[in-house]
């Protein structure tokens, strides 16, 4: 597929001036036949990122399915927020199983769909990071080692926040949670532990694996678009702030998200086969300290006394990620 | 067609012959024989599109029959022992959703210790899940309740296991018939589900309830299963009209007409305890036994109406509940309740320990007499545990109980009574 490139930001604001594009390059939440596959009326917090992450990818992945959907929900806010009986969000065909289980779930409707040959029908799965890197992760191993054609989506908040904010495997370093607090002599979660889900992807060499944010909102229908178009194993990573969990303004969700992009410590990018063929450029590199900034679970590294060997940890893994995908030119 | 055929391929052929759409399973022992025949089967195109899935785990295997269930394919897996006890929240969400899947229990002791051979430890863990449970006593049984489990399960929208013990039945070979296609084709009618994803009209299936609807959605699991008491004899005379062979539903009497003595069983040991009642008959003794077809269901009225008068009860469990006793027992109990009869309770055959006649007829003599311990753990070498247990109030660092035992009763534990 071939995209346009089209420099479409007003000059000097963030702003994406959706309307100086053809209609045709508009986003699919711009339009007025979008699906709200994700109804309103749910029960998400102000400001919840996973909620708008979800609504932008599965609206976009409708689009692209021409509305032949089926979604699996892994156990998580995404699932009890949008689906408290009788009163489901859904506008699609959708299914909760468990916690754990998802991309086999999805597997199985994708060879229930091969066995009675309906290939006009999608399958589409999503979970929190924590039902993807942690406990889905052996299912949606086995989902990308056998290609079934299934396109999984984790929206990643990086902790468990559906119980309560507990770290998951997807917590990045210092940050603070439930179960990594702030106390003790090295205060909130680890450096050096966790997971890497996108890498952990591209290792199985499935199709399509890339990264997204619910701050660039053409580049996420973009990948959603293209990874609906093809066949087999796909995943993508959404990064999706959480203003409970993050202690971050509900209004700042979107800034949040983008300063995390901006300072390389979320890169984008998508591999294909298991390497990486594109990346979408840093515009204004920040440092880290105005991402951190924004959310209470980094407030501990500001002191007082400031905790500039964390901050300066961090920011190397910010530098490594723009060098690793090349995000500035 | 009869023929000479292994239980584990005789389940595989009458699975094929049910037409499944989606087929997921991992292997785990004694259930391989049936999911290898089945891949090779599907494989080969002998099952039209039927999709056959290797999958990482258990939990995966049901986990992707839920998601092909609810796209309207007829489903199919079989395992065991720790690999049923891996996928057990998979097995409760199934039957919790009304899926119909039809999954074969090759039964086996669950660990620890580490045990391959066969008790039904693994499908009694699982008995509460939801899942109507059938066991079959012999390989043309167990061939023909699958048969039946796909209608059971499709027509009540409920999850069916069908149990078998493992080796005793799954490896032994036998005269099987298999039916021709055409008798199954009119038995089974295509799989036709009361909820489907289908974009064309989208539901959500799995929503969360709260405390406002739980009892109640669980109340009509409950007698939605209780259906099947009508349902599992009734399927039972259809099958035995359409395919010209006893089939018995919930449970099945031997030799009871005149009995005062009964023994209870599930699975392929009535076998034994058959022969054994036919030697106490020779003896003068008024024994039968009561085959326990359908688990759950439990068939209590059923089961009650066998029993009444008798003067004495033996159930006789290849499964023990720590710390309680028998499982089995505990339901027939229930099953007698205000009767007066005495229900013995008789721990047997775990981890695949032979039960022999001679056993079973020196249990029903002490039965009898009122000399059975409660429960009787049938055969148990007691030198061997008085010695163990003497070892561990010498030493606080016994090691582990399990390879004690094995060195002390070695030579005893291999030797078939």
């Amino acid at each position: 597929m071939s995209t346009p490139r089209i420099k479409f930001y007003q000059t000097g604001t963030y702003t994406a001036g959706n309307r100086l594009l053809d209609e045709a390059a508009r986003t699919v939440q711009s339009r007025m036949d979008r699906m709200n596959s994700l109804n309103s009326g749910h029960r998400a917090c102000q400001g919840c990122g996973e909620a708008l992450g979800a609504r932008y990818a599965v609206d976009a992945a409708m689009r692209a399915s021409h509305n032949r959907l089926i979604a699996i929900n892994a156990t998580g806010c995404l699932e009890v927020f949008s689906s408290p009986y009788p009163e489901s969000s859904w506008q699609i065909p959708w299914m909760h199983s468990l916690f754990g289980n998802a991309p086999a779930v999805a597997s199985g409707v994708a060879a229930a769909l091969r066995a009675k040959g309906r290939g006009d029908v999608k399958v589409l799965a999503q979970g929190g990071d924590g039902a993807t890197v942690d406990i889905g992760l052996g299912c949606l191993s086995g989902m990308f080692e056998r290609n079934d054609d299934v396109l999984y989506l984790c929206y990643d908040n990086e902790a468990y926040m559906n119980t309560g904010i507990q770290r998951s495997g997807a917590t990045p370093p210092f940050a603070r949670t439930n179960t990594t607090q702030v106390v003790g002599e090295a205060p909130g979660n680890l450096l050096g532990t966790g997971k890497n889900l996108p890498r952990i992807a591209m290792a199985h060499g499935i199709p399509y694996v890339a990264t997204a944010s619910v701050a660039d909102l053409h580049d996420l229908e973009t990948k959603v678009t293209k990874a609906m178009d093809m066949q087999g194993a796909r995943y993508i990573h959404l990064h999706v702030p959480c203003p409970l969990g993050w202690g971050s303004d509900p209004a700042h969700t979107i800034r949040v998200a983008r300063m995390a992009v901006e300072s390389g410590l979320f890169p984008l990018f998508e591999a294909q086969f298991g390497t990486v063929v594109d990346r979408t450029l840093i515009r204004h590199k920040v440092p880290v300290e105005r991402y951190l900034e924004l959310q209470d679970r980094f407030k501990h590294l500001f002191g007082p006394p400031p905790n500039t060997e964390a901050i300066a940890a961090l920011q190397a893994i910010a530098d490594a990620n723009i060098v690793t995908y090349g995000l500035i030119v | 067609m009869r023929a000479q055929i292994e239980g584990s391929q005789a389940v595989a052929e009458v699975v094929v012959l049910c037409r499944p759409d989606v087929i997921a399973a991992y292997p785990i022992t004694p259930q391989t024989h049936i999911v290898e025949r089945l891949s090779r089967m599907v494989k080969q195109g002998d099952v039209g599109r039927c999709q056959f899935l290797n999958v990482e785990s258990e939990f995966a295997a049901l986990s992707a029959l839920i998601g092909a269930s609810a796209t309207g394919a007829r489903t199919y897996t079989a395992t065991t022992s720790q690999g049923l006890l891996f996928m057990a929240e998979a097995v409760y969400n199934a039957a919790g959703l009304g899926l119909p899947i039809v999954m074969t229990i090759a039964n086996r002791a669950v660990g620890a210790p580490i045990n391959i051979w066969n008790d039904h430890s693994d499908s009694m863990a699982l008995r509460d899940a939801g899942w109507i449970q059938l066991y079959a006593e012999t390989n043309q049984e167990a061939a023909d309740l699958h048969i039946q489990a796909f209608r059971l399960a499709e027509e009540l929208s409920c999850p069916v296991m069908v149990c078998m013990d493992g080796y005793i039945l799954t490896h032994a070979y036998e005269p099987v018939d298999l039916p021709d296609r055409s008798l199954v084709d009119a038995f089974l009618p295509p799989f036709s589900p009361v909820q489907v994803l289908d974009p064309s009209d989208p539901i959500s299936i799995g929503a969360m309830v709260g405390p406002e609807a739980f009892t109640e959605v669980k109340y009509l699991a409950h007698q939605q299963q209780l259906r099947a008491l009508a349902l599992v004899p009734e399927v039972a005379g259809v099958f035995e009209q359409q395919f010209q062979r006893p089939s018995r539903g919930l449970c099945s009497p031997y030799r009871m007409e005149d009995a005062d003595v009964a023994v209870i069983a599930l699975g392929s040991v009535i076998g034994t305890i058959k022969d054994t009642v036919d030697e106490l008959r020779r003896e003068g003794i008024a024994a039968g036994c009561v085959k326990i077809g359908c688990y759950r269901p439990f068939p209590t009225l059923q089961l009650r109406a066998e029993l009444e008068g008798l003067t004495c009860v033996i159930v006789v469990e290849k499964d023990l509940a720590v710390g309680m006793g028998g499982i089995v027992s505990a339901d027939v109990q229930i099953a007698l309740q205000g009767l007066h009869i005495p229900v013995h309770t008789v721990i047997a055959g775990l981890g695949g320990r032979s039960i022999s006649k001679a056993s079973l007829k020196q249990m029903i003599h002490e039965a009898r007499a009122e000399r059975l311990s409660e429960p009787h753990f049938l055969d148990l070498n007691m030198t061997a545990i008085n010695d163990e247990l003497a070892r561990r109030r010498d030493q606080r660092r016994a090691g582990p109980v399990a390879e004690h035992l094995v060195r002390a009763i070695n030579a005893i534990g291999t030797k078939v009574v």
